[in-house]
């Protein structure tokens, strides 16, 4: 009997694998069956064209904005946030209400985030429908995952370090930035590897911040589309599948490339420095 | 006996030092205030989105029962109720994790424990890699295959339905669900499973048994995780959910859950009808706190 329902469970388990790799090839490997025809060098750096026939470059640059944009306003913010939280603060109620707040940003849904920039970047502060907004929006959405990671990559430089560069007479923000920021430095580049997938895969947020106009956008304070609202705005209005999976190919494979750097980043500078 | 260094050098080493002293202090001060940054942020979202959603019931005499409990959502004429979109948000929800939970939830046990190294090694990383590829995409193709599958076998005139929404979030959901819940069951210490095993149990009953339960809070977070991506979804449900304005009675209904409410009107809607829409994002956010809430009272139930 025992050995049966051993069996069965052992079966559920192969089986239960077996389904999930299978889904996820299926998915995967449809989008690429769906889309390869379109993929040239026209398709990828050709302007826009509402006939279809047209390029998807401007949606590429105004990706590259957010992220530039995002990124720069939300990687010194998130480092040095980190760095307080470990290196400065005492553990204490302040401590825990910034810690409370970061892990309640995380569990934000997008759409919310997005609410929240077109009130607030869009109407407010009367940036309107623009990169510049969008790219406001996602800095909080990223916010919480640099700081996380920096978090995580400072808990791993060795007391130590810390103890025998203050020991020779320097001062603490001489060790910080000498000695604890570059040992790490690969944890940090990870987590803003790791940021810029988000941005990259972001949709609803930037959906609601950023509009929707498809053409090249003249200044960041233009209303544009990144590619996954591209990628949505096609599938929904007019229903063009392959053009989609098209966008699917590239989305798919600048993540590849993202996650092929970071695992390649932090294991050369992990071995550079210990 | 006089000083080695001049009157003069020892007043620009103080100096140096005091500018020392000075920058030391006034970085404190600014990695705190990055640090709070995180603490503004939140208040500003919690407070733009709840002083904008409450607006109507406060300011304008709309009542706050009609608008969760009414079943006519008509801009236009000034109705708005949501109770449909309630449902459909919490079916859609729970579908999908009857569905995602145990499948992922199976997969992670068998990388981490029965699966080859050699296999574990190639899957692992590519299903943490599929968490990352963007959300549009599961919904893009949920209208390319899922919809049309469920369209021809089921006989549907439409096959945007509830169903389909369920399908895609729980294959969604599933890379976030294996990835966390598999590395929680890697941390589970070799000890246990050699104790069980002297013990004359089984290796499945050891896994069941010892090793899943002692995973449970990490797996706990990977369902946690899995949620909150299938709860927040919006764009890929948009093009898989129909969006019809109904209570669902069956699985084939066409639904429009909370989130696609938001995204479809925000782009026109001005006044009162704008605010109904933060006012619709409030009860999103109370609804994940709601879950989160309750698993987290689950699991520790479950402890003892």
């Amino acid at each position: 009997m025992r050995k049966f329902k051993d069996n069965l469970l052992r079966g559920l388990l192969w089986f239960s694998a077996f389904l999930t790799v299978a889904v996820l090839v299926t998915i995967v490997g449809y989008i690429f069956y769906k889309g390869y025809r379109l993929i040239n060098f026209d398709f990828i750096f050709g302007d826009y064209s509402p006939a279809g026939d047209g390029g998807i470059w401007p949606m590429i640059v105004t990706t590259i904005y957010t992220i530039a944009i995002s990124l720069l306003i939300a990687t010194p913010i998130g480092i040095l946030a980190a760095v307080y939280l470990q290196e400065y603060a005492k553990q204490g109620r302040l401590v825990k209400t910034i810690r409370f707040a970061t892990e309640s940003l995380t569990g934000i849904p997008s759409i919310i985030y997005g609410l929240f920039g077109a009130v607030f970047f869009v109407t407010t502060l009367k940036l309107g429908m623009s990169i510049i907004a969008a790219s406001l929006t996602l800095t909080i959405i990223v916010l919480p995952v640099i700081i996380r990671t920096t978090e995580e990559a400072l808990k791993t430089v060795p007391h130590s370090y810390r103890e025998g560069s203050l020991a020779l007479g320097t001062t603490k923000l001489q060790t910080l930035y000498k000695v604890i920021l570059p040992s790490a430095m690969p944890g940090i580049l990870s987590g803003i590897i790791l940021s810029i997938g988000r941005i990259v895969g972001e949709s609803a947020a930037i959906f609601l911040t950023a509009g929707t106009v498809a053409a090249m956008p003249e200044s960041i304070f233009s209303s544009a589309r990144t590619l996954t609202v591209h990628s949505y705005l096609v599938t929904q209005e007019s229903g063009d599948i392959e053009l989609a999976a098209a966008i699917g190919i590239v989305l798919i494979v600048i993540i590849l490339v993202l996650n092929l750097s970071a695992t390649f980043i932090s294991k050369k500078l992990n071995k550079a420095d210990y | 006996m006089p000083s080695p260094l001049t009157e003069k050098q020892t007043l620009e080493i103080g100096k140096s030092n005091k500018r020392k002293y000075m920058l030391e202090k006034l970085s404190a001060r600014i990695f705190l205030l990055c640090a709070l940054l995180s603490v503004l942020s939140l208040l500003l979202i919690v407070g733009f989105v709840f002083y904008k959603g409450s607006h109507p019931f406060v300011a304008e005499g709309y009542s706050f029962i009609d608008f969760v409990f009414g079943v006519d959502w008509v801009p236009s004429e000034g109705k708005f109720g949501i109770f449909p979109m309630i449902v459909a948000s919490v079916f859609a929800t729970f579908g999908a994790l009857i569905i995602g939970v145990p499948i992922g939830l199976f997969t992670a046990i068998f990388l981490a424990e029965i699966a080859p190294k050699s296999i574990a090694k190639i899957i692992s990383p590519a299903v943490q890699l599929l968490a990352g590829i963007p959300s549009v995409l599961y919904g893009v193709f949920g209208l390319a295959i899922i919809v049309p599958f469920l369209q021809n076998n089921l006989g549907l005139a439409k096959g945007q339905s509830l169903l389909a929404i369920i399908l895609v979030l729980a294959i969604m959901m599933l890379p976030t669900i294996v990835t966390v819940a598999e590395t929680a069951i890697r941390a589970v210490p070799k000890t246990y499973r050699e104790g069980s095993l002297a013990l004359g149990a089984s290796q499945i009953g050891t896994i069941f048994k010892v090793v899943v339960p002692a995973a449970k809070s990490g797996i706990m977070a990977a369902i946690v995780l899995g949620l909150g991506r299938a709860i927040g979804e919006t764009m890929a449900v948009i093009l898989v959910a129909g969006n019809s304005l109904i209570i669902p009675t069956s699985l084939t209904d066409s639904v429009r859950p909370l989130t696609t409410n938001i995204a479809l009107e925000m782009g026109y809607a001005f006044g009162t009808h704008q605010e109904m829409l933060f006012a619709t994002g409030i009860v999103l956010f109370s609804f994940i706190l709601l879950l989160n809430f309750v698993l987290a009272k689950i699991s520790s139930k479950g402890g003892n």
